[in-house]
């Protein structure tokens, strides 16, 4: 029987995930909350110390460089307790608005999200749908694979000019460039989700003959949700890297926009924050779908 | 006609399944005739590998035979359905469903058609209530032992009032005790609905409690049906009773003698 194949991929090791997850496509989103718990018990000094201890040096180090950088530098490179200021007063009036070319980073991430949310959203609705369908029908698959495989290793950012020349405007180009980035992860996630729900399951459909929109509601998607997740994971992390890039190019208000436009007054300390706000949008993005992740995922798929 | 049909309720003629593989083709089963009563409860026992499972996924229609012919009730069986329910290895009940919702998934879809909501409602209860899983109703599966997911597959499948009832291994994950307690409630569900069952296992002791006839197959590749053991011992059954019995011991033996004796060398050279 095929059935053993098929079996395990909500059965991965539960102690793996974690460290490598951003880096593996196609992982199971296996709880890993028990065993944090259960680390956790015991509440001796050591154990606290490595939870707090390792981040922290990290920090340091990197500060420590950043600050010999700075001293060695003669293109006026800036130290940590400058940029710290100069953060201090950036984040003291995020929302101000002094006309198109010079808004608050606050407006400007806002306006990079509203891209993210629009052109991710648009994926979503397009790419999980065709998932479904290319790991249901096996026809559909043969015919979209290759299609697939050529367009994915594409850079997004090809795909601007195309979109620049059919949509006659770089907000909406940006946005179809988001887009493009985001649907495959969505659609080959989700299609790899189908084809390994388990044989038993199937069977189980087969036998008590249900129609194609039970089997989708009731076995295909809550058995496709963890894979469907990540594959919105993935997505949502490759389109906030785009969209910083493909703002540089479009310009308008936005992050992106706003890093190239500090680069263009040489105002690097602006840079460096930029690139720290970046980094903490894209972490809390992660980790609310995550969250998600975790809340869809049934634990009881394992057993 | 009717007797006729009764007695030859389940009818496998010269049945062969040949697998394709990377390797070439590879043929699991040969020359498979066997009937079944309806009413009737058959083991299908033999060593693993020997096709067993693959002889059981034909009757329920899974699979399609790649030689001869498999009837069910003078109707050829061209693909799985409600009427031929299987109660599958490892329950597979989904997750994401209460009990009494997995067990409503297969009543809905047999009898919405014809009746009511509450009678729909009605038999998912009963169902449940059979093998004493009231109280588990609104449980997910994760929430519930193995030996009580096992039930539950037999409910799903029985509140289907199938004309038969497929098994496979059906209690082969569970320890002994528990195993012990699930054959001596399937006895009773089996007398009380006089069900058609064929039943996948390779318990010998389980064979020969419950079956009415005792199908023992002979290794694969190429395994066919090797002898076919009729069990005549009253019911009801006891296991405790029958620990003892002459006729239960003669029926053990000649199950045990035929894989082990006749049957042993082809597996240790495999």
């Amino acid at each position: 029987m095929v059935s053993a194949v098929f079996h395990s991929p909500l059965e991965a090791p539960p102690s793996l995930p974690r460290a490598g997850e951003a880096a593996v496509r196609v992982e199971a989103a296996a709880p890993a909350r028990p065993i944090a718990n259960k680390q956790r018990r015991p509440l001796d000094l050591r154990a606290f110390w490595m939870r707090v201890l390792p981040p922290l040096v990290g920090f340091g180090l990197l500060l420590l460089v950043w600050e010999l950088i700075a001293m060695n530098s003669s293109t006026g490179f800036p130290s940590p307790l400058v940029t710290g200021k100069q953060a201090l007063a950036v984040f003291a009036d995020p929302f101000y608005s002094k006309g198109p070319n010079d808004q608050g980073v606050g407006w400007n991430v806002l306006a990079s999200l509203q891209r993210v949310a629009l052109g991710f959203g648009l994926a979503a609705l397009v790419g999980i749908p065709a998932g479904f369908a290319i790991g249901r029908f096996e026809f559909l698959a043969r015919m979209f694979n290759p299609l697939i495989s050529l367009l994915r290793p594409v850079s997004p950012l090809a795909w601007l000019p195309i979109g620049l020349l059919v949509f006659k405007g770089a907000n909406p180009a940006a946005i179809w460039t988001i887009f493009i980035c985001s649907i495959w992860p969505m659609v080959i996630n989700t299609a790899v989700g189908v084809q390994r729900v388990p044989s038993d399951y199937m069977n189980v459909a087969r036998v008590l003959n249900l129609s194609e929109w039970k089997i989708l509601t009731r076995i295909l998607f809550p058995a496709v949700l963890p894979y469907m997740l990540t594959g919105v994971r993935l997505a949502v992390g490759t389109a906030w890297l785009v969209i910083v890039a493909a703002e540089m190019l479009t310009g308008g208000v936005g992050i992106g926009f706003w890093v190239w436009d500090e680069w263009n007054n040489l105002n690097v300390a602006n840079i460096i924050i930029a690139i720290f706000v970046i980094g903490v949008v894209g972490l809390v993005l992660e980790f609310a779908l995550i969250k998600v992740a975790t809340a869809f995922t049934f634990e009881e798929v394992k057993s | 006609m009717n007797e006729l049909q009764n007695s030859r309720f389940i009818e496998i003629s010269d049945v062969g399944q040949t697998f394709k593989t990377a390797k070439g083709s590879f043929q699991a089963l040969r020359d498979i005739h066997l009937t079944v009563a309806k009413g009737e409860f058959v083991a299908l026992i033999g060593h693993s590998g020997c096709g067993k499972s693959t002889l059981l996924n034909l009757i329920a229609g899974l699979t399609r035979p790649t030689q001869g012919t498999l009837l069910c009730a003078n109707k050829e069986i061209t693909g799985p359905g409600p009427e031929r329910a299987v109660v599958f290895q490892n329950h597979s009940l989904l997750p994401w469903l209460s009990c009494y919702e997995n067990i409503f998934l297969g009543v809905e879809r047999v009898f919405a058609a014809t009746e009511s909501k509450a009678q729909l409602k009605a038999r998912t209860e009963a169902a449940l209530a059979l093998v004493g899983l009231t109280p588990a109703t609104h449980k997910r599966p994760g929430e519930i032992s193995g030996g009580m997911k096992q039930r539950v597959g037999i409910a799903r499948a029985l509140a289907m009032e199938p004309k038969v009832l497929l098994m496979d291994e059906p209690f082969g994950a569970l320890d002994a005790l528990t195993r012990a307690r699930l054959q001596d409630e399937l006895l009773a569900i089996v007398q009380k609905t006089r069900s058609t069952v064929v039943m996948v296992t390779h318990d010998v002791d389980e064979a020969v409690l419950l079956a009415d006839r005792i199908v023992m197959m002979t290794n694969g590749p190429s395994a066919t049906i090797g002898e076919v053991l009729p069990v005549n011992l009253p019911r009801p059954r006891h296991r405790v009773e029958l620990a003892e019995d002459r006729d239960y011991v003669h029926c053990r033996k000649a199950v045990i003698d035929f894989l082990y004796t006749r049957q042993g060398h082809v597996e240790k050279a495999a």
